[in-house]
């Protein structure tokens, strides 16, 4: 009896047909003082034990996220014919890098409901509930364009190169300007748009040797940060006078 | 050459930093003030985060003063007593000056407050300058002699707290110059600059200085005032950028010292009007950015709480 319970969850066991077996080029990314951004390269396999399936469409969609946080989002108005900020919406919580890669048309990859459990596309990663503005999908809107301008907020579509419906692999660009933090790199699997399987890595991002000196010594002892700054303007000024009067005798 | 900025989280053209420095730094050489009027807008411009580019600024322009007033030292032309007085209403400016900066960078209005500051200041001065400068270059063309100055006597000689300041040799009360310092030093927290293009003015038509002393005496206090604005800066808003100051200083370093073999060169009416039209050409861009409706209604901002 034991045996063949043994067995039978034997064979239920492989449910997923197809697993992602994952590669990354890099396991985490340093912020050097010569920082200019860094490409990451996503490769894997599909392993499966049975034929390739070919009654339905595979995609991959590779999501690459940074640390979430809380934005203000602020709107310009006109008053007294010059532009300031008046309403603001504060976004609850928000990747400050957001990179979604796909092997075709995000329509065709994905299905709606699996979009909306698993949250893969922007709009869906965006959380902003308690607005007590009317327009506050504006402010959502707002945010999402300001960081694709700065290419903190990318939608590759197609960028994902799948061969033979086993191998996949995508570039993904990170912007100079990142924030620090566990980037969450995480790839789906899907089937007629439905995910069959999903893998998750984390890409530590660290600011390292000088550049993670300061800024430590800036945040947690800012007294002596700024007595160094001062130290560092002082040392200056006297050196370019004392320059001066060797070359002007 | 790309370089990071650790607390700016940017990353900037190394190159283009010391050329900024170094750009501003001719000019400073040649007109003698600070240059932070104009070094923190072009901060703006490339991007960097207004907060930091004001912190940092004020970092900056401690150096170049200092090494300003060493030489200023050498040649006598320090009112320390003056300075000391203007310091103390600086000090209380700058205290004040955060205070502003902080609850405004919470409302989300502090740009709104920099950019006013600038229009309104570099407005005022740059159109005071330009007729003052175009007036004198009249003058001259017409007499060819300068014109002789009067001592006046106006408001500021008839108030309590009288004090002597043996080297601008004046008697007069401690209250016009506290206040011209704490005036500074409020504009020198808020828009980032040391305030000389406002403490000369001041200090000639208000105070009644001598004019050999000026630059030295509002270059003394201004560096207590911006040290004192850095070190409030860097412990309320971690915003000062050490890699960020030492870029713009090394090319302002050198730019002083070919700005300063330029204008030997020129007339002081030339170089006053030249100031004047820089001036009012960074106010009126600041201006129009103000007046014209912006390409992107919206900004982004740290949350409150977090900041």
């Amino acid at each position: 009896m034991i045996r063949l319970f043994a067995l039978l969850l034997l064979v239920a066991l492989p449910a997923k047909a197809e697993e992602i077996v994952l590669g990354l080029s890099r396991d985490e990314v340093a912020i050097t003082a010569t920082f200019e951004g860094s490409d990451i390269l996503v490769f894997g396999a599909i392993r499966r034990e049975a034929p390739i399936p070919t009654d339905s469409k595979l995609g991959v969609i590779v999501t690459i996220a940074g640390p979430e946080q809380p934005v203000m989002v602020r709107r310009k108005d006109r008053r007294l014919g010059i532009w300031v900020n008046t309403e603001g919406v504060e976004v609850d919580a928000a990747p400050t890098f957001y990179a979604v890669a796909s092997s075709g048309p995000m329509k065709e990859v994905l299905r709606d409901v699996e979009d909306l459990r698993y949250g893969i596309t922007i709009p869906r990663i965006i959380r902003s509930v308690g607005a007590l503005v009317d327009d506050s999908a504006a402010f959502t809107q707002a945010l999402i364009r300001i960081r694709a301008g700065e290419q903190l907020y990318q939608v590759l579509e197609g960028g994902v190169t799948l061969d033979q419906d086993t191998l996949f692999r995508t570039a993904i660009t990170l912007p100079a300007n990142l924030t620090e933090g566990d980037y969450v790199a995480h790839i789906f699997l899907t089937r007629d748009g439905t995910v069959i399987d999903d893998y998750i890595t984390t890409i530590p991002v660290q600011k390292v040797g000088l550049e993670r000196w300061l800024y430590n010594l800036a945040q947690d002892n800012a007294l002596l940060y700024g007595l160094m700054s001062l130290a560092i303007a002082i040392a200056a000024g006297w050196g370019a006078s004392a320059a001066f009067s060797l070359l002007r005798p | 050459m790309q370089i990071y900025l650790p607390i700016a989280e940017v990353s900037v053209n190394i190159f283009l930093l010391l050329g900024l420095g170094g750009i501003v730094g001719v000019l400073s050489g040649m007109f003698g003030v600070g240059g932070g009027f104009l070094m923190t807008p072009l901060l703006f411009f490339i991007g960097i985060p207004p907060a930091v580019a004001v912190a940092t600024e004020a970092n900056q322009i401690v150096a170049s003063s200092f090494s300003g007033v060493l030489a200023h030292l050498k040649r006598k032309t320090v009112d320390l007593r003056m300075g000391t007085v203007l310091l103390i209403g600086g000090l209380m400016g700058s205290g004040l000056g955060i205070l502003l900066f902080n609850y405004l960078k919470a409302l989300g209005q502090v740009e709104l407050l920099v950019q006013l500051s600038y229009v309104v200041f570099l407005g005022l001065i740059g159109s005071l300058m330009f007729v003052e400068s175009l007036n004198a270059i009249r003058r001259s063309a017409r007499t060819g002699r300068a014109v002789p100055t009067r001592r006046r006597h106006n408001w500021v000689h008839n108030l309590p707290f009288k004090m002597k300041f043996r080297v601008s040799g004046l008697y007069i009360s401690v209250i016009p110059p506290v206040m011209v310092g704490v005036l500074v030093g409020i504009l020198a927290a808020i828009m980032g600059v040391g305030g000389g293009f406002i403490m000369v003015p001041a200090m000639i038509y208000l105070l009644g200085m001598p004019t050999k002393v000026v630059v030295g005496t509002s270059l003394f206090q201004i560096i207590f005032v911006t040290a004192f604005t850095t070190m409030l800066h860097a412990i309320t808003n971690q915003t000062v950028d050490v890699v960020l100051a030492v870029l713009l200083l090394v090319g302002g370093v050198i730019g002083a010292q070919i700005g300063t073999r330029i204008g030997v060169r020129m007339k002081a009416e030339q170089l006053r009007i030249l100031l004047a039209i820089m001036v009012l050409a960074v106010c009126a861009k600041l201006a129009f950015d103000l007046l014209v409706m912006p390409a992107e209604l919206y900004t982004l901002g740290a949350a409150e709480g977090l900041a």
